[in-house]
């Protein structure tokens, strides 16, 4: 109990049940009862609103199973379209995160570690500074510059490396472009604040003993970093495989995203229970993909809280 | 493999701050060689330059003869032991020892045994297991060095790595580095603002103020014949007294002083140029200054006696002397006899020439 009486102590009796009660409230209200309502919800029939508590309103397993399998009168014997497009969106999750390790650990090291003065500074300003413009107007920058008039189809007919506009849009570019984007500061930062906490010593004693710049970072940084990275991985990955507005305006005709499909079954086919099945299928995978990820490294969640 | 270091004609620059000032030394091979000076006099700004972190401003660093010039640390047969020691945490204690063998690539069962013998040397068998965190302080310290020997140097470079370590195990530590340096037989370059550490180890010290190399001798040189202001009021205690010279001879030089006329040897070689009518300070250690008791003696001030200090092997007498406003110190051997006064005693001292040291007027060490 002595967590407790120092808590209130520290804080006085009004103060600290007002924390409290305010944690209390997020945990509650923001994430823990929507969460189980939407589980309750995944396990129920489809019923209209009007019908919503009565006998018609019962338990099944429906909807997962639609997901894996398909309606009753499909003739396929699995669910292909769905379960491409979420495998789809798991691969593409991962490759994306991918690229933004390997994009934002040379950023990290050079703003923890080589940018002197202001440098490092403006450079943290660049990179946050677009990031004050709304998500979806960068998602239409994105499809306005990769579009087929667009400044970089423009600049690479105009210098003659293609004869004629490449199609960003429809091979995926925009939307791997535009989703690794999206979330880059959330990769940088952890990385950065890892890095930064290097003694600079022990990549000079590294050197110094003969190391070249790659077996410094292989075996001296990353290891340190390690941390980071994952925290930076975990996070761009649960919300690249969760983003919407992206693959809504950068995805090809034929790319759809898993979100897309949740999307889809809340709002066009009105069917909250499908809804909410598939986005607990989507929840669970990637907390079970990213503690696997975190096994693997032997990283605990407590380093990466850090 | 050893090799003799040589710095010529170096300076390094920071922008208008000048780090290091025309340096010339040479440093021979298998010597155990110190820089010995206040912090920020620039001596470690010369260790990275010897290293390669940082190219010279000017001039030439050569390492066994060749010149290091556009050569990088990684390639350069020195190791360096850092003021933190900058041992990696996240490795092993085996696996930070034969770093630098991975690095060469190679195999783990010859690194592992190269380890064990260096580990064997620091008298730290069977801790290869172990996490650099789980080692006391002495034991990183030792980690550091066999680390670095495994690298099989020419020249090891240590950049004040026992000042992180309590007195005890620092004066323990000295005479361990320098029985591994006369085991391993390589040049040994120490840097230190501890002139304990710099005199008790060396075979020869630089000592350096404000980038500029003072005196570059061995370390009873250094204490009996400093050639500047700045050594003999930095490296060990001196009493002071400042005046303008009315004589000079070959061996000696006659300072005329508040307190009297003070014959002294004088310096030669770097702080050589004394001349009739030249401001010039007179020294004299503690050890050095007697109490008059008919004895004759070159020179003699009169004092007042104002605190005198039991040591236990030696008495420490204070004074106001007529004419010199700093407090001067007398130091004798505790040999069972009471001291011959009291305080405030009204007393002449005395010394000879032949003990105190004559020095143009010049940079003091700060007290």
């Amino acid at each position: 109990m002595g967590f407790w009486q120092d808590f209130f102590r520290k804080n006085g009796k009004a103060l600290g049940l007002f924390l409290l009660g305010s944690v209390a409230c997020w945990m509650l209200l923001m994430i823990i009862l929507p969460q189980l309502f939407m589980l309750d919800f995944s396990f129920r029939t489809n019923v209209p609103p009007p019908l919503w508590g009565t006998e018609a309103h019962g338990y099944t397993f429906e909807h997962y199973r639609y997901m894996i399998y398909g309606s009753a009168q499909s003739t396929e014997s699995y669910n292909f379209v769905d379960l491409s497009v979420f495998g789809r969106t798991i691969l593409t999750a991962i490759f994306v995160t991918l690229i933004d390790v390997a994009l934002c650990y040379p950023v990290a090291y050079y703003l923890a570690h080589v940018a002197t003065g202001g440098w490092p500074r403006l450079m943290v300003m660049a990179l946050i500074v677009p990031f004050w413009v709304n998500e979806l107007l960068r998602a239409f920058a994105f499809k306005i510059m990769f579009g087929s008039t667009g400044i970089i189809n423009n600049f690479l007919v105009a210098i003659g490396i293609l004869d004629q506009p490449f199609d960003f849009i429809r091979n995926s570019v925009a939307l791997y472009s535009g989703l690794s984007y999206a979330y880059i500061l959330l990769m940088i930062f952890p990385i950065y604040n890892a890095v930064e906490s290097l003694d600079k010593n022990q990549i000079e004693a590294a050197r110094d003993l003969g190391s070249p710049w790659w077996r410094i970072h292989w075996r001296v940084v990353i290891p340190h970093a390690k941390p980071g990275i994952t925290s930076g991985c975990t996070m761009v990955f649960m919300l690249t495989a969760g983003a919407l507005a992206a693959p809504q305006i950068l995805g090809g005709p034929s790319s759809l995203w898993f979100t897309q499909i949740i999307y889809q079954a809340f709002n066009q086919a009105g069917n909250w229970a499908r809804g909410s099945a598939y986005a607990i299928i989507l929840l669970a995978t990637c907390i079970i993909f990213v503690l696997c990820v975190m096994k693997i490294f032997k990283v605990k969640l407590g380093e990466i809280a850090r | 493999m050893s090799a003799d270091v040589q710095l010529n004609d170096v300076w390094i620059r920071f922008g208008d701050f000048v780090a290091a000032r025309d340096v010339n030394i040479h440093i021979q091979e298998g010597e155990f060689f110190s820089f010995l000076g206040p912090s920020g006099c620039g001596k470690t700004t010369l260790l990275r330059a010897v290293s390669g972190f940082l190219d010279p401003s000017e001039g030439q660093v050569l390492i066994g003869g060749k010149d290091m010039a556009g050569i990088g640390p990684n390639k350069r047969p020195t190791a360096l032991i850092f003021q933190n020691l900058a041992l990696f945490p996240l490795m092993t204690v085996w696996e930070n020892i034969a770093f630098s063998l991975e690095v060469k690539g190679i195999g783990k069962e010859e690194r592992r045994k190269k380890a064990n013998e260096l580990l064997e040397l620091i008298a730290l068998p069977d801790q290869g297991e172990k996490m650099v965190n789980e080692l006391s302080g002495g034991q990183k310290q030792r980690v550091a060095i066999a680390r670095a020997l495994a690298a099989e140097p020419d020249v090891l470079l240590l950049d004040e790595p026992l000042s992180a370590l309590d007195l005890k195990l620092r004066q323990h530590m000295r005479t361990e580095l320098r029985a591994i340096q006369q085991r391993v037989g390589i040049t040994f370059i120490y840097i230190t603002h501890d002139q304990g550490e710099a005199l008790t180890m060396s075979d020869h010290v630089a000592v350096m103020s404000q980038g500029v190399i003072q005196q570059v001798a061995d370390g009873s040189t250094i204490y009996d014949h400093p050639e500047t202001a700045f050594v003999a009021s930095f490296v060990g205690e001196n009493n002071m007294f400042s005046g303008k010279i009315t004589e000079v001879s070959e061996e000696y030089a006659v300072v005329e002083t508040p307190s009297g006329m003070l014959r002294a040897r004088r310096t030669k070689g770097k702080g050589g140029s004394l001349h009739r009518g030249d401001e010039a300070f007179v020294f004299i250690r503690p050890e050095s200054l007697k109490f008059v008791n008919g004895s004759a003696f070159d020179n003699r001030v009169n004092a007042n006696i104002k605190q005198q200090e039991f040591e236990g092997s030696f008495w420490q007498v204070f004074f106001d002397v007529e004419g010199n406003n700093r407090t001067v110190k007398l130091s004798m051997v505790n040999d069972g006899s009471t001291l011959p006064h009291e305080v405030g005693d009204r007393v002449e001292l005395g010394f000879s020439a032949d003990v105190a040291i004559a020095t143009p007027a010049g940079e003091l060490a700060a007290e």
